[in-house]
Protein backbone atom coordinates (compact mmCIF):
# COMPACT_ATOMS: atom_id res chain seq x y z
CA UNK A 1 0.00 0.00 0.00
CA UNK A 2 1.56 3.67 -1.07
CA UNK A 3 0.57 6.73 0.96
CA UNK A 4 0.83 9.65 0.10
CA UNK A 5 1.02 13.42 1.48
CA UNK A 6 0.24 17.23 0.69
CA UNK A 7 1.71 19.96 1.31
CA UNK A 8 -1.83 20.25 3.25
CA UNK A 9 -1.22 17.85 5.21
CA UNK A 10 -4.23 15.09 4.18
CA UNK A 11 -2.44 11.56 3.23
CA UNK A 12 -4.21 9.34 1.16
CA UNK A 13 -3.41 5.84 0.84
CA UNK A 14 -4.53 3.44 -2.18
CA UNK A 15 -5.77 0.49 -0.63
CA UNK A 16 -7.38 -1.82 -3.78
CA UNK A 17 -9.59 0.14 -6.07
CA UNK A 18 -10.36 3.02 -3.70
CA UNK A 19 -7.70 5.40 -1.67
CA UNK A 20 -7.92 5.93 1.97
CA UNK A 21 -7.92 9.98 2.67
CA UNK A 22 -7.11 11.60 6.14
CA UNK A 23 -5.22 14.12 7.95
CA UNK A 24 -1.85 13.83 9.53
CA UNK A 25 -0.20 13.08 13.15
CA UNK A 26 1.19 16.21 12.65
CA UNK A 27 -1.76 18.20 11.28
CA UNK A 28 -3.86 16.78 14.37
CA UNK A 29 -1.26 17.86 16.73
CA UNK A 30 -1.60 20.99 15.20
CA UNK A 31 -5.28 21.29 15.67
CA UNK A 32 -5.43 20.52 19.00
CA UNK A 33 -8.78 18.66 20.42
CA UNK A 34 -11.31 18.08 17.48
CA UNK A 35 -14.39 18.31 18.77
CA UNK A 36 -16.31 17.68 15.53
CA UNK A 37 -16.30 16.63 12.07
CA UNK A 38 -18.08 17.76 8.96
CA UNK A 39 -17.45 15.03 6.15
CA UNK A 40 -18.93 15.10 2.48
CA UNK A 41 -21.93 13.43 0.78
CA UNK A 42 -21.23 9.82 -0.85
CA UNK A 43 -21.12 10.31 -4.22
CA UNK A 44 -20.00 13.59 -4.48
CA UNK A 45 -17.36 14.24 -6.78
CA UNK A 46 -14.40 16.35 -6.22
CA UNK A 47 -11.54 17.63 -8.17
CA UNK A 48 -8.35 17.97 -6.52
CA UNK A 49 -7.96 20.69 -3.79
CA UNK A 50 -11.37 21.40 -3.45
CA UNK A 51 -12.85 21.39 0.14
CA UNK A 52 -13.86 17.85 1.35
CA UNK A 53 -14.20 18.33 4.81
CA UNK A 54 -14.17 20.73 7.68
CA UNK A 55 -12.92 19.82 10.89
CA UNK A 56 -13.65 21.14 14.16
CA UNK A 57 -10.91 22.12 16.95
CA UNK A 58 -11.74 23.91 20.60
CA UNK A 59 -10.87 26.74 18.90
CA UNK A 60 -11.33 27.47 15.52
CA UNK A 61 -12.85 25.47 12.14
CA UNK A 62 -10.33 24.32 9.44
CA UNK A 63 -10.60 22.64 6.08
CA UNK A 64 -9.40 19.77 4.80
CA UNK A 65 -8.98 19.59 0.85
CA UNK A 66 -9.42 16.49 -1.32
CA UNK A 67 -5.58 15.33 -2.18
CA UNK A 68 -6.53 14.08 -5.48
CA UNK A 69 -9.50 14.02 -7.98
CA UNK A 70 -12.52 11.15 -7.61
CA UNK A 71 -16.03 10.29 -5.63
CA UNK A 72 -16.70 9.43 -2.20
CA UNK A 73 -17.92 6.01 -2.04
CA UNK A 74 -17.69 6.17 1.94
CA UNK A 75 -17.61 8.30 4.82
CA UNK A 76 -16.43 7.64 8.44
CA UNK A 77 -19.48 7.82 10.49
CA UNK A 78 -17.59 6.58 13.59
CA UNK A 79 -16.11 10.60 13.86
CA UNK A 80 -19.57 11.66 14.16
CA UNK A 81 -20.22 9.97 17.93
CA UNK A 82 -16.06 10.04 18.48
CA UNK A 83 -14.02 12.94 16.80
CA UNK A 84 -11.51 12.20 18.73
CA UNK A 85 -10.24 9.51 17.18
CA UNK A 86 -8.36 12.18 14.78
CA UNK A 87 -5.87 12.85 17.62
CA UNK A 88 -6.05 9.01 19.09
CA UNK A 89 -5.40 7.50 15.21
CA UNK A 90 -5.03 9.82 12.62
CA UNK A 91 -3.30 7.47 10.32
CA UNK A 92 -5.79 4.92 11.20
CA UNK A 93 -9.40 5.00 12.79
CA UNK A 94 -9.30 8.58 12.51
CA UNK A 95 -9.57 8.04 8.23
CA UNK A 96 -11.92 10.83 7.26
CA UNK A 97 -13.56 9.17 3.14
CA UNK A 98 -13.14 6.44 1.19
CA UNK A 99 -12.96 7.88 -2.76
CA UNK A 100 -12.22 5.93 -6.08
CA UNK A 101 -9.51 8.26 -8.00
CA UNK A 102 -10.27 9.59 -11.70
CA UNK A 103 -6.72 9.82 -12.30
CA UNK A 104 -4.56 7.92 -9.75
CA UNK A 105 -1.28 9.27 -11.75
CA UNK A 106 -1.72 12.24 -9.50
CA UNK A 107 -0.83 10.72 -6.87
CA UNK A 108 2.94 10.42 -8.36
CA UNK A 109 3.04 14.32 -8.16
CA UNK A 110 3.07 14.09 -4.10
CA UNK A 111 5.64 13.77 -1.33
CA UNK A 112 5.91 10.39 0.15
CA UNK A 113 7.06 9.46 3.86
CA UNK A 114 10.27 10.66 3.97
CA UNK A 115 9.68 14.04 1.88
CA UNK A 116 6.85 14.63 4.02
CA UNK A 117 8.76 14.18 7.29
CA UNK A 118 11.51 17.04 5.72
CA UNK A 119 8.05 19.58 4.79
CA UNK A 120 7.29 19.31 8.29
CA UNK A 121 10.18 19.54 9.93
CA UNK B 1 -1.18 40.73 11.52
CA UNK B 2 2.22 41.93 12.92
CA UNK B 3 5.27 40.38 12.46
CA UNK B 4 6.70 38.38 14.87
CA UNK B 5 9.65 40.20 15.81
CA UNK B 6 7.38 43.54 16.27
CA UNK B 7 5.38 41.41 19.06
CA UNK B 8 5.42 42.92 22.72
CA UNK B 9 6.78 39.87 25.13
CA UNK B 10 4.78 40.04 28.40
CA UNK B 11 7.50 39.54 31.31
CA UNK B 12 6.52 35.93 31.65
CA UNK B 13 7.15 35.09 27.52
CA UNK B 14 10.63 33.33 28.54
CA UNK B 15 8.60 31.17 31.11
CA UNK B 16 5.96 30.09 28.84
CA UNK B 17 8.27 29.03 26.40
CA UNK B 18 10.15 26.96 28.51
CA UNK B 19 6.89 25.33 29.57
CA UNK B 20 6.29 24.70 26.04
CA UNK B 21 3.58 27.08 25.14
CA UNK B 22 2.41 27.57 21.42
CA UNK B 23 3.05 31.43 21.32
CA UNK B 24 1.02 33.41 19.04
CA UNK B 25 0.09 36.69 18.13
CA UNK B 26 -3.17 38.61 20.32
CA UNK B 27 -3.40 42.54 20.59
CA UNK B 28 0.24 43.05 19.61
CA UNK B 29 1.81 41.04 22.04
CA UNK B 30 3.33 37.48 21.45
CA UNK B 31 0.90 35.30 24.18
CA UNK B 32 0.82 31.46 25.17
CA UNK B 33 -2.44 29.77 22.83
CA UNK B 34 -2.16 26.52 24.70
CA UNK B 35 0.65 24.52 26.74
CA UNK B 36 -0.34 20.91 26.72
CA UNK B 37 -3.77 21.33 25.03
CA UNK B 38 -7.02 23.80 25.00
CA UNK B 39 -9.56 20.96 26.56
CA UNK B 40 -6.88 19.39 29.25
CA UNK B 41 -6.34 23.43 30.46
CA UNK B 42 -9.74 24.13 30.65
CA UNK B 43 -10.92 20.85 32.33
CA UNK B 44 -7.94 21.69 34.72
CA UNK B 45 -9.11 25.02 35.64
CA UNK B 46 -12.53 23.82 36.38
CA UNK B 47 -11.37 20.56 38.58
CA UNK B 48 -7.98 22.73 40.06
CA UNK B 49 -6.54 25.71 39.80
CA UNK B 50 -4.78 27.52 36.37
CA UNK B 51 -2.43 30.36 36.43
CA UNK B 52 -3.15 32.83 33.10
CA UNK B 53 -0.52 35.14 31.88
CA UNK B 54 -2.64 38.53 31.54
CA UNK B 55 0.22 41.06 31.63
CA UNK B 56 -1.20 42.26 27.86
CA UNK B 57 -3.72 44.31 29.95
CA UNK B 58 -3.32 47.79 30.67
CA UNK B 59 -3.06 48.82 34.27
CA UNK B 60 -3.11 52.43 35.75
CA UNK B 61 -3.96 54.12 38.49
CA UNK B 62 -6.36 57.67 38.54
CA UNK B 63 -5.89 59.78 41.08
CA UNK B 64 -7.10 63.82 41.77
CA UNK B 65 -11.39 64.17 40.70
CA UNK B 66 -12.74 60.95 40.84
CA UNK B 67 -15.40 62.89 38.77
CA UNK B 68 -13.26 63.37 35.65
CA UNK B 69 -13.18 59.60 35.78
CA UNK B 70 -16.81 58.71 37.00
CA UNK B 71 -18.10 60.96 34.06
CA UNK B 72 -16.67 58.17 31.22
CA UNK B 73 -17.85 55.31 33.53
CA UNK B 74 -21.18 53.55 34.43
CA UNK B 75 -19.89 53.07 38.20
CA UNK B 76 -20.75 55.08 40.83
CA UNK B 77 -17.39 55.79 42.44
CA UNK B 78 -19.11 57.07 45.73
CA UNK B 79 -20.02 53.52 46.70
CA UNK B 80 -16.35 52.19 45.84
CA UNK B 81 -15.52 52.00 48.92
CA UNK B 82 -11.52 51.02 50.24
CA UNK B 83 -10.94 47.21 49.40
CA UNK B 84 -13.56 46.93 46.94
CA UNK B 85 -14.03 46.11 43.42
CA UNK B 86 -16.38 46.56 40.53
CA UNK B 87 -17.14 46.31 37.26
CA UNK B 88 -18.12 48.90 34.91
CA UNK B 89 -18.37 49.99 31.08
CA UNK B 90 -16.02 52.67 29.33
CA UNK B 91 -18.99 54.43 27.65
CA UNK B 92 -18.55 56.94 24.79
CA UNK B 93 -20.96 59.79 23.97
CA UNK B 94 -23.47 57.81 21.71
CA UNK B 95 -23.81 55.35 24.65
CA UNK B 96 -21.42 52.43 23.01
CA UNK B 97 -19.05 50.38 24.76
CA UNK B 98 -15.32 51.79 24.08
CA UNK B 99 -14.30 49.13 26.59
CA UNK B 100 -15.04 46.97 29.83
CA UNK B 101 -12.98 47.54 33.05
CA UNK B 102 -12.38 46.75 36.55
CA UNK B 103 -11.61 49.28 39.06
CA UNK B 104 -10.81 48.93 42.50
CA UNK B 105 -9.46 50.57 45.58
CA UNK B 106 -7.21 48.17 46.75
CA UNK B 107 -4.78 50.29 49.05
CA UNK B 108 -4.97 53.94 50.54
CA UNK B 109 -3.57 55.08 47.11
CA UNK B 110 -5.39 55.84 44.08
CA UNK B 111 -8.03 53.94 42.14
CA UNK B 112 -6.87 51.02 40.21
CA UNK B 113 -7.82 50.06 36.73
CA UNK B 114 -7.55 46.76 34.69
CA UNK B 115 -8.61 47.64 30.87
CA UNK B 116 -8.32 45.39 27.72
CA UNK B 117 -5.34 45.18 25.86
CA UNK B 118 -6.33 46.02 22.36
CA UNK B 119 -8.68 48.83 23.73
CA UNK B 120 -5.87 50.08 26.08
CA UNK B 121 -3.86 52.69 24.40
CA UNK B 122 -7.37 54.22 22.95
CA UNK B 123 -9.04 54.08 26.38
CA UNK B 124 -5.76 56.11 28.04
CA UNK B 125 -5.83 58.53 25.44
CA UNK B 126 -9.68 59.16 26.17
CA UNK B 127 -9.38 59.21 29.28
CA UNK B 128 -6.41 61.69 29.58
CA UNK B 129 -8.10 63.63 26.81
CA UNK B 130 -11.24 64.22 28.72
CA UNK B 131 -9.56 64.79 32.51
CA UNK B 132 -7.64 67.37 31.14
CA UNK B 133 -6.13 68.77 34.34
CA UNK B 134 -8.42 67.43 36.71
CA UNK B 135 -7.34 64.11 37.04
CA UNK B 136 -4.29 62.29 36.21
CA UNK B 137 -3.93 58.91 34.57
CA UNK B 138 -0.50 56.80 35.14
CA UNK B 139 0.02 54.23 33.27
CA UNK B 140 1.40 50.89 35.14
CA UNK B 141 3.56 49.66 32.22
CA UNK B 142 5.89 48.30 34.42
CA UNK B 143 3.88 45.41 36.06
CA UNK B 144 2.73 42.06 35.27
CA UNK B 145 -0.67 40.56 35.94
CA UNK B 146 -1.34 37.27 36.67
CA UNK B 147 -4.87 35.47 37.08
CA UNK B 148 -5.04 32.18 39.35
CA UNK B 149 -8.63 30.66 38.75
CA UNK B 150 -10.51 27.63 39.74
CA UNK B 151 -12.04 25.89 42.97
CA UNK B 152 -8.54 24.82 44.30
CA UNK B 153 -7.15 28.86 44.12
CA UNK B 154 -8.41 29.59 47.24
CA UNK B 155 -6.43 26.82 48.81
CA UNK B 156 -3.99 27.52 46.87
CA UNK B 157 -3.64 31.28 48.09
CA UNK B 158 -4.27 30.60 51.37
CA UNK B 159 -1.14 28.64 51.96
CA UNK B 160 0.82 31.69 50.35
CA UNK B 161 -1.33 34.52 51.70
CA UNK B 162 -3.69 33.81 54.24
CA UNK B 163 -5.52 37.64 54.43
CA UNK B 164 -5.62 37.59 50.80
CA UNK B 165 -7.69 34.18 50.94
CA UNK B 166 -10.08 36.21 53.25
CA UNK B 167 -10.96 38.30 50.29
CA UNK B 168 -14.51 37.80 48.79
CA UNK B 169 -15.31 37.97 45.10
CA UNK B 170 -15.35 41.63 44.02
CA UNK B 171 -12.53 42.64 47.00
CA UNK B 172 -9.11 43.73 46.65
CA UNK B 173 -6.50 45.13 48.65
CA UNK B 174 -2.71 45.22 48.82
CA UNK B 175 -0.65 42.26 49.68
CA UNK B 176 2.60 40.19 50.16
CA UNK B 177 2.39 37.35 48.90
CA UNK B 178 5.30 34.35 49.60
CA UNK B 179 7.33 38.16 49.74
CA UNK B 180 6.20 39.48 46.60
CA UNK B 181 4.25 42.91 47.29
CA UNK B 182 1.19 42.30 45.18
CA UNK B 183 -2.48 43.83 44.38
CA UNK B 184 -4.98 40.86 44.63
CA UNK B 185 -8.49 40.90 43.63
CA UNK B 186 -10.98 38.66 43.94
CA UNK B 187 -11.82 38.02 40.50
CA UNK B 188 -11.29 36.78 37.01
CA UNK B 189 -12.87 36.16 33.83
CA UNK B 190 -13.46 32.09 33.74
CA UNK B 191 -17.05 31.99 36.13
CA UNK B 192 -14.83 30.07 38.90
CA UNK B 193 -13.31 31.69 42.08
CA UNK B 194 -10.14 33.19 41.68
CA UNK B 195 -7.70 35.73 42.30
CA UNK B 196 -6.23 38.17 39.45
CA UNK B 197 -2.76 39.28 40.72
CA UNK B 198 -0.80 42.65 40.06
CA UNK B 199 3.11 42.46 40.39
CA UNK B 200 6.36 44.24 39.35
CA UNK B 201 7.54 42.97 36.05
CA UNK B 202 10.57 42.18 37.46
CA UNK B 203 9.73 39.96 39.75
CA UNK B 204 6.79 38.65 37.76
CA UNK B 205 8.64 35.42 36.94
CA UNK B 206 9.65 34.50 40.10
CA UNK B 207 6.00 34.67 41.60
CA UNK B 208 4.50 32.87 38.56
CA UNK B 209 7.36 29.72 39.42
CA UNK B 210 6.25 30.05 42.86
CA UNK B 211 2.53 29.57 42.15
CA UNK B 212 3.04 26.86 39.49
CA UNK B 213 5.30 24.92 42.04
CA UNK B 214 1.89 24.11 43.98
CA UNK B 215 1.01 20.70 42.08
CA UNK B 216 -2.66 21.72 41.90
CA UNK B 217 -1.55 25.14 39.89
CA UNK B 218 -0.94 24.36 36.11
CA UNK B 219 -0.04 26.74 33.23
CA UNK B 220 -3.53 27.97 31.26
CA UNK B 221 -3.23 29.54 27.87
CA UNK B 222 -5.16 32.02 25.80
CA UNK B 223 -7.35 29.23 24.02
CA UNK B 224 -9.00 27.42 27.30
CA UNK B 225 -9.58 31.65 28.35
CA UNK B 226 -11.58 32.32 25.79
CA UNK B 227 -13.35 28.56 26.21
CA UNK B 228 -13.70 29.27 29.68
CA UNK B 229 -15.30 32.83 29.52
CA UNK B 230 -17.47 31.36 26.84
CA UNK B 231 -19.01 29.16 29.41
CA UNK B 232 -19.35 31.59 31.63
CA UNK B 233 -21.29 33.83 29.20
CA UNK B 234 -18.65 36.67 29.62
CA UNK B 235 -18.06 39.18 26.54
CA UNK B 236 -14.87 39.59 24.45
CA UNK B 237 -14.80 42.74 23.50
CA UNK B 238 -14.21 43.94 19.79
CA UNK B 239 -16.58 40.13 19.61
CA UNK B 240 -19.23 40.84 22.17
CA UNK B 241 -19.33 44.09 22.31
CA UNK B 242 -17.91 47.19 20.83
CA UNK B 243 -18.26 50.83 20.16
CA UNK B 244 -22.06 50.51 18.11
CA UNK B 245 -23.10 48.39 21.18
CA UNK B 246 -24.94 50.11 24.08
CA UNK B 247 -24.88 48.23 27.36
CA UNK B 248 -28.72 47.16 27.36
CA UNK B 249 -28.00 45.75 24.35
CA UNK B 250 -25.17 44.08 25.63
CA UNK B 251 -27.00 42.65 28.79
CA UNK B 252 -25.21 44.61 30.67
CA UNK B 253 -27.44 46.88 32.22
CA UNK B 254 -26.35 45.57 35.27
CA UNK B 255 -23.28 47.17 35.11
CA UNK B 256 -24.79 50.81 35.10
CA UNK B 257 -25.41 52.07 39.09
CA UNK B 258 -28.11 52.68 40.13
CA UNK B 259 -27.09 55.83 41.35
CA UNK B 260 -25.71 56.98 37.75
CA UNK B 261 -29.51 55.88 35.95
CA UNK B 262 -30.79 57.90 38.97
CA UNK B 263 -28.70 61.05 37.75
CA UNK B 264 -29.05 60.17 34.10
CA UNK B 265 -25.24 61.52 34.08
CA UNK B 266 -23.29 59.28 32.08
CA UNK B 267 -22.03 59.47 28.29
CA UNK B 268 -25.08 58.63 25.88
CA UNK B 269 -27.59 57.72 28.76
CA UNK B 270 -30.31 59.39 27.51
CA UNK B 271 -30.50 56.81 24.54
CA UNK B 272 -29.57 53.92 27.20
CA UNK B 273 -32.12 55.00 29.56
CA UNK B 274 -34.58 55.25 26.70
CA UNK B 275 -33.60 51.57 25.96
CA UNK B 276 -33.84 50.49 29.69
CA UNK B 277 -37.62 51.64 29.89
CA UNK B 278 -38.90 50.18 26.40
CA UNK B 279 -37.09 46.99 24.56
CA UNK B 280 -33.92 47.76 22.57
CA UNK B 281 -34.19 46.45 18.87
CA UNK B 282 -31.13 43.60 20.01
CA UNK B 283 -30.33 41.87 22.68
CA UNK B 284 -27.19 39.76 23.75
CA UNK B 285 -28.16 35.70 24.34
CA UNK B 286 -26.94 32.25 25.00
CA UNK B 287 -27.16 29.81 21.95
CA UNK B 288 -26.99 26.17 21.86
CA UNK B 289 -26.76 24.86 18.92
CA UNK B 290 -28.45 21.26 19.03
CA UNK B 291 -26.22 19.52 17.15
CA UNK B 292 -22.89 18.85 17.44
CA UNK B 293 -21.46 21.48 15.00
CA UNK B 294 -20.01 24.48 16.34
CA UNK B 295 -21.03 27.68 15.32
CA UNK B 296 -18.40 30.55 14.91
CA UNK B 297 -18.17 33.82 15.16
CA UNK B 298 -20.07 35.91 12.05
CA UNK B 299 -22.68 32.75 11.88
CA UNK B 300 -26.62 34.20 10.96
CA UNK B 301 -28.83 33.56 13.68
CA UNK B 302 -32.22 32.62 11.11
CA UNK B 303 -35.83 32.04 12.13
CA UNK B 304 -38.22 31.11 9.54
CA UNK B 305 -36.09 31.70 6.52
CA UNK B 306 -34.96 35.20 7.51
CA UNK B 307 -31.59 36.74 9.39
CA UNK B 308 -32.46 37.54 12.81
CA UNK B 309 -28.99 38.10 14.18
CA UNK B 310 -25.27 37.05 14.20
CA UNK B 311 -23.40 34.88 16.70
CA UNK B 312 -20.48 36.65 18.07
CA UNK B 313 -18.63 34.28 19.89
CA UNK B 314 -19.00 30.31 18.85
CA UNK B 315 -16.82 27.09 19.84
CA UNK B 316 -16.76 24.30 21.95
CA UNK B 317 -17.84 23.84 25.88
CA UNK B 318 -15.43 21.03 27.23
CA UNK B 319 -17.08 21.59 30.53
CA UNK B 320 -20.51 21.35 28.79
CA UNK B 321 -19.59 18.76 26.95
CA UNK B 322 -21.24 20.31 23.15
CA UNK B 323 -20.97 23.50 21.23
CA UNK B 324 -21.83 26.61 22.90
CA UNK B 325 -22.25 30.41 21.39
CA UNK B 326 -23.18 34.10 22.33
CA UNK B 327 -24.44 36.11 19.87
CA UNK B 328 -27.37 39.09 19.09
CA UNK B 329 -30.66 38.99 18.18
CA UNK B 330 -33.82 40.78 17.55
CA UNK B 331 -35.22 41.80 21.23
CA UNK B 332 -38.52 40.09 20.51
CA UNK B 333 -36.70 36.18 19.70
CA UNK B 334 -34.22 36.27 22.97
CA UNK B 335 -36.26 34.19 25.28
CA UNK B 336 -34.46 31.21 26.57
CA UNK B 337 -36.52 27.84 24.82
CA UNK B 338 -36.93 30.36 21.48
CA UNK B 339 -35.90 27.80 18.76
CA UNK B 340 -33.89 29.33 15.73
CA UNK B 341 -31.46 28.19 13.03
CA UNK B 342 -27.78 29.04 12.64
CA UNK B 343 -25.88 28.73 9.14
CA UNK B 344 -22.69 26.64 9.58
CA UNK B 345 -21.19 26.64 5.88
CA UNK B 346 -24.66 27.12 4.11
CA UNK B 347 -25.91 24.44 5.98
CA UNK B 348 -29.18 25.74 8.50
CA UNK B 349 -28.66 24.03 12.35
CA UNK B 350 -31.03 23.89 14.84
CA UNK B 351 -30.48 25.58 17.93
CA UNK B 352 -31.95 27.25 21.07
CA UNK B 353 -31.91 30.78 22.87
CA UNK B 354 -30.34 29.95 26.38
CA UNK B 355 -30.20 31.59 29.89
CA UNK B 356 -26.10 32.20 30.33
CA UNK B 357 -24.15 31.00 31.56
CA UNK B 358 -24.02 27.95 30.51
CA UNK B 359 -21.29 26.82 33.23
CA UNK B 360 -22.71 27.74 36.46
CA UNK B 361 -20.53 30.51 38.07
CA UNK B 362 -19.01 29.72 40.96
CA UNK B 363 -17.34 32.62 42.83
CA UNK B 364 -16.45 33.01 46.47
CA UNK B 365 -19.04 35.43 48.03
CA UNK B 366 -18.63 34.03 51.07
Amino acid sequence: MTTRYTKDHEWIRIDGDVAVVGITAYAAEQLGDVVFVELPQIGKTLSQGDEMAVVESVKAASEVYAPASGEIVAVNDALEGTPAMVNEAPDGEGWFVKMKLSDPAQLEAMMDEAAYKVHTS
Amino acid sequence: MADEASLLKTPLYDLHVELGARMVPFAGYAMPVQYEGVMAEHNHTRAAAGLFDVSHMGQARVSGDEAAFEALITADLGALGAGEQKYTLLINDEGGIMDDLMISRPDDGDLFMVVNAACKDSDFAHMRARFGSRAQLHELGDRALLALQGPQAGAVMADLCPDAAKLVFMQAGAFSLAGFDVLISRSGYTGEDGFEISVRASVADALARRLLSDERVKPIGLGARDSLRLEAGLCLYGHDMDETITPVEASLAWALAKARRERADFPGAARILAQLAAVPQKKRVGILPQDRAPAREGAEIVVDGQTVGVVTSGGFGPTVNAPVAMGYVRADLASPGQRVELMVRGKARPAEIARLPFAPHRFHRG
